[in-house]
């Protein structure tokens, strides 16, 4: 038998145009004031420090970091639920930071969010079927008994049976409000989400449902992801590109398989490290970080990650001279002075 | 092995739910022990009990809605913690037992600098003088690693990181140098790069302190990298029980090897393909009803007509001493039904 050509499309597919494009997004917050509002306001918060990167149409990029280092806000700023200071969002060549009133209500039908806490962000004075009707009636998709229909068809396509529409939030466990949630986002059928920890507050045996059904849903309706979240072993495992951040900026970013496989910049390298293997056989060296993440209001000089930087050759440069976000191998760019000599 | 340091047998704590929707039976028979020294790893998600046990550990649970049932058994040293009078158990606790917890911020009083909390201990249980508590405490801090002690003494929570104050708390747990830690997802709110040099903190301090540990946590990577030997609850019971090892590489309750296979691994080839994660059918039971037969048979991909009638006991594996690995599942009596589902 003659080898039959591969079905699947090869890895490399970012030569069809990008679907979502950011560019030098930025987003600084005021420094908070002292009590009551009295003494001199603090330094401005750098939440976001020029982040750019693009996701093409069907794939997932999935936005790491820690606590803090600004992949929420990138996220919301997406969507303009929070307004970013200056950069470029589009989608499908629409730009997104200057619309108002009416386009910018059109467009949210196009990207919509998911968020870590469905507990949180539904109403728990609305039954699952309020919560689904909403955002049909708001985009004037259907009404009675068509949006019937839909809410039903909507809770069978993410796993919950249609009787689920009576409930309300507080009767559902955890997995399945953040499928309710999964839902209302899809409800308007958008083509792109932002996925802000969609599995994080979930137990194991929950997260792996939630996982193959956001895998599915992407398959089915061609939906293209940003995939935000802290855990490195989850990402590895749903994304296609990762981009990982620190303070505000992108450190580093890949394809998912050249990432894991031989992170470029230290930070990539430390947090792969860090996460616990469940194997006791497979024991690594922790690479611990001194330190903690530095305030992103007073970001450190020259490579914000220096002082806690475990690279052997780290010099004087990295103290004064900020490393560019280049590429260093096919695809895949890193921001250390010393990327072509990986930890 | 010589004699266990703690031995816990038969828990049973309820809690009286409120709308008279019965009893929540939320520990439910479990029985292990900890040995000086070691670290026991007390895995499961949320709902299986394993926080409450750690909390009737200490008697903490607060009665009523919870009691724990006469028959239950907590020996410490030879002592039944559970029929100590009050003032002999406020002597253990936080003496001998140490404990810390997974939200550093709010177990931390706001208004007492943390100095003066690690130091309440000292002065309480060792009679120590305030300067001579003062003195042990900034030992404290440095032997966690907070930098300039000295200083750092006289600060209050909230102007400390959440790695520094579970630093803190940790100083706060050893200043009394216990002979058992219970460590309550103790990196569970902690970045991971914060988390990895907490575990080394825990690891190096072990150590030195001679104390055991009972680390109680969702994380299977936590555990396998920290525990000698793990107990696995599910549904207010012990599941299985193995050296760390042999779990992970051989576990024989399916739901060990459920949740084994649910966890996305960093170590696995990079998956491109979009592979299925193995995932556990439907969710954990409520406590007020558990299941008939044994309570994970609704999800059990081996689950026949003798696990829905006839709860198992704990059964041996056969490996080993006897008790070292034990699981309760009823394929330990039929392991062809294994190889046959496979």
């Amino acid at each position: 038998m003659t080898s039959a050509p591969s079905p699947s499309a090869p890895a490399t597919v970012t030569l069809a145009a990008p679907l979502v494009e950011v560019s030098g997004l930025v987003k600084h917050f005021p420094g908070a004031r002292g009590f009551f509002g009295l003494g001199r306001a603090r330094a401005v918060i750098r939440a976001v420090d020029g982040v750019s990167f693009a996701i093409a149409a069907g794939r997932t990029l999935g936005l790491v970091g820690e606590s803090g280092c600004g992949k929420t806000t990138v996220g919301r700023s997406m969507l303009r639920l929070i307004e970013p200071d200056a950069g470029q969002v589009t989608i499908g060549g629409q730009h997104v930071l200057t619309l108002g009133g009416r386009e910018l209500r059109a467009l949210r039908r196009r990207m919509q969010i998911v968020f870590q806490d469905p507990y949180g962000s539904l109403n728990p004075r609305m039954t699952v079927r309020q919560a689904l009707a909403e955002p049909l009636a708001i985009h004037r998709l259907a009404r009675g008994a068509a949006a019937e229909r839909r809410i039903s068809a909507l809770l069978e396509e993410v796993g919950l049976d249609p009787s689920f529409a009576k409930s309300y939030p507080h009767q559902l466990s955890g997995g399945q409000r953040q499928r309710v949630g999964i839902a209302r986002a899809l409800s308007v059928e958008p083509q792109f989400l932002v996925l802000d920890e969609p599995v994080s507050a979930l137990d194991v045996s929950v997260q792996a449902q939630v996982l193959n059904l956001l895998a599915e849903l992407q398959q089915h309706r061609r939906l293209t992801f940003l995939f935000i979240a802290h855990d490195l072993a989850v990402v590895k495992h749903i994304a296609d590109d990762v981009a990982v951040m620190y303070l505000g900026r992108i450190v580093e970013a890949a394809p998912a398989p050249a990432l894991y496989a031989r992170p470029r910049h230290p930070y990539t390298t430390a947090l792969l490290s860090a996460v616990p293997v469940p194997d006791p056989r497979a024991q690594h060296q922790r690479i611990v970080l001194p330190g903690e993440v530095p305030s992103p209001a007073a970001p450190p000089p020259g490579c914000p990650f220096h002082p806690r930087c475990p690279h052997p050759k780290k010099n004087e440069r990295c103290r004064t001279e900020p490393p560019e976000l280049r590429e260093v191998a096919p695809g895949q760019l890193a921001a250390c002075h010393f990327a072509e000599d990986p930890l | 092995m010589s004699e266990p340091l703690l031995r816990v047998r038969d828990l049973k704590t309820y809690f009286v739910t409120e709308q008279g929707s019965g009893t929540a039976r939320a520990v439910d028979g479990v029985s292990f022990e900890v040995y000086p020294g070691e670290t026991l790893g007390l895995v499961g998600e949320s709902g299986c009990g394993k926080t409450v046990t750690s909390l009737s550990l200490l008697r903490l649970i607060p009665e009523p809605p919870g009691h724990i049932r006469p028959g239950s058994f907590i020996e410490f040293e030879g002592r039944n913690l559970l029929t100590l009078a009050p003032r002999e158990l406020r002597a253990i606790r936080g003496n001998q037992i140490a404990m810390i917890f997974q939200e550093p911020l709010t177990s931390l009083n706001p208004v007492l600098t943390v100095g003066d909390q690690i130091a309440e201990a000292a002065i309480l249980h060792q009679g120590l003088t305030r300067r001579a508590a003062r003195r042990r405490t900034i030992d404290m801090l440095r032997l966690v690693g907070i930098p300039d002690p000295a200083e750092r003494v006289d600060h209050y929570p909230h102007q400390m990181s959440g790695g520094m104050r579970q630093r803190v708390m940790i100083a706060m747990a050893l200043v009394c140098h216990p002979k058992l830690l219970i460590a309550d997802e103790p990196t569970t709110a902690l970045d991971v790069t914060i988390q990895a040099q907490i575990l080394e903190l825990l690891d190096r301090l072990q150590v030195e302190l001679g104390m055991a540990v009972l680390l109680i946590t969702h994380d299977l990577g936590v555990v396998a990298g920290a525990a000698d030997r793990v107990v696995v609850m599910y549904a207010g019971q012990v599941a299985e029980q193995a050296p760390t090892g042999q779990l992970f590489a051989r576990p024989l309750h399916p739901y060990t090897e459920g949740l084994l296979a649910s966890v996305p691994r960093l170590d696995a080839p990079a998956a491109r393909g979009r592979t299925r994660l193995h995932s556990i059918p439907g969710q954990v039971p409520a406590a007020t009803a558990w299941p008939e037969g044994c309570r994970f048979h609704p999800r059990c991909p081996y689950a026949w007509d003798r696990c829905r009638q006839e709860e198992p006991p704990l059964l041996d594996a056969g490996t080993g001493e006897p008790g070292a690995h034990s699981v309760r599942c009823w394929l330990l009596t039929d392991p062809r039904r294994r190889r046959l589902h496979a």
